[in-house]
């Protein structure tokens, strides 16, 4: 094993690939991201963008390949990895009989300031998530994320139900996380200056 | 990121307010035993001999009235995904989870047992007895209860299905809680089969707590 300092990249993805329902979605993948990077997944519905992300954050097993964080293979060591990344995924993990401030209390998010103004959630504290709409709804996912400072944030399509305002909400705290030496990976979605992953193009 | 006690209290937040979850099964745990005399008739001498048992019997099934839900729900909002990536670990929130349900299901039967005993004509010197017993032997229900909630997150019906995997695993600690009670009708030590009970809930705690968050692993792939 490499030592977690020297010339490592922050989070290394080795010769990557992941079979689903017999099915091979990608093969031999390789991207490395150091401290401010990005990472966007992009690909066709059912490329395997998801199972991606899934295996990064270390809820699906790879077929083959590996992941590392600060030189530290993810799947064998998964604690410091856990510490440090936050997944968003397709669900929001929001409670619907909750209020919006029970939500972020229990998301241990509701002390950090300014978070409720940067995601626009002002005002709907008392409100019980279930009459949230669904772009609200994901807006208070994204205060999950966002109140993880530095770090790595896997986000799969964080912009779905989210309206134009509150997409240019979402890339200016994306662009704070990397400017802080955060790393971000996210699929279906628009960011200056990242790197690309096309998954699906030989089908 | 989610620690114990703040996992407790949403749990008990979740189960005071949706409809009164933890009402339902309290309600269901009176009936069902008020129920029994209807059944089986009025006579307070038999109704003395089979307290034990109709009280326990009806307490296991109180405690799976909830359990459909008990991890179904973070599995559809996502919740699942969020603890299985905790650094704290899985087996660490599912004991979290077993001890909410049982603040919600198996404390209310053993603070509302003396009162079905008074029900059922138990013998009064066996009541103790009664309520230690259930003290003991509710947190096994919710912990093997858990087992089989979140072994059934596969499957689509899954209401049925638990109690075919989790009913016979409480036989060993429904048949030494009965027992312990009627050891005390009899006038003998009650102490051993309360023993035995503690010994399972020792023992099984660990072994709960693991196969669960096995269990949970696997639904989240």
């Amino acid at each position: 094993m490499t030592s977690p300092e020297g010339g490592e990249p922050r989070l290394l993805v080795d010769d990557l690939a992941c079979e689903r329902g017999g099915r091979l979605l990608f093969q031999r993948l390789s991207v490395s991201l150091n401290a401010g990077d990005a990472l966007i997944v992009e690909g066709p519905n059912g490329s395997g963008k998801s199972s991606l992300l899934r295996i990064v954050a270390g809820l699906l097993a790879p077929t083959a390949g590996r992941i590392s964080w600060r030189g530290l293979d993810t799947g064998l060591e998964p604690q410091p990895w856990r510490r440090e990344m936050v997944f968003l995924g397709h669900l929001n993990a929001v409670k619907r009989t909750l209020t919006v401030r029970e939500n972020l209390a229990f998301l241990r998010c509701d002390e950090s300031p300014g978070l409720r103004e940067s995601l626009n959630l002002e005002g709907l504290d008392h409100l019980p998530a279930a009459m949230l709409s669904a772009g609200q709804m994901r807006r208070l996912a994204l205060a999950r994320v966002a109140a993880r400072a530095g770090g790595c944030w896997i986000l799969d399509e964080p912009a779905a139900n989210l309206d134009a305002d509150s997409t240019v909400r979402l890339n200016a705290l994306i662009a704070g996380h990397r400017s802080r030496g955060g790393i971000a990976v996210l699929s279906a979605h628009a960011l200056d200056e990242a790197q690309t992953v096309r998954l699906g193009t030989s089908p | 990121m989610t620690t114990f006690g703040a996992l407790v209290r949403r749990d008990l937040a979740l189960a005071t307010r949706r409809g009164g979850e933890a009402a339902l099964t309290l309600v269901f745990f009176v009936v069902a035993v008020a129920v029994f005399p209807f059944g089986v008739g009025p006579d307070p001498d038999l109704l003395a001999r089979i307290a034990a048992g109709i009280i326990w019997v009806t307490a296991l099934l109180a405690s799976m009235t909830s359990l459909e839900r008990l991890y179904r729900a973070d599995l559809e909002d996502g919740s699942l995904e969020i603890m299985a990536l905790s650094a704290q670990p899985l087996e660490f929130q599912v004991a979290a989870k077993c001890l909410a349900h049982w603040v919600t299901s198996g404390l209310p039967v053993v603070v509302l047992s003396p009162l079905m005993a008074m029900l059922l004509n138990l013998d009064v010197a066996a009541w103790w007895v009664l309520v230690v017993s259930l003290a003991i032997g509710t947190p096994v229900l919710s912990l093997v209860g858990s087992i089989g909630s979140a072994l059934v997150l596969g499957a689509r019906k899954s209401g049925a299905l638990i109690g075919l995997i989790v009913l016979p695993l409480q036989i060993p600690v429904l048949i030494f809680g009965i027992g312990a009670v009627e050891a005390a009708l009899r006038g003998g030590p009650a102490w051993p089969p309360l023993l035995i009970e503690a010994a399972i809930l020792i023992a099984g705690t660990p072994l709960a707590l693991w196969a669960s968050a096995v269990a949970l692993r696997m639904a989240i792939e």
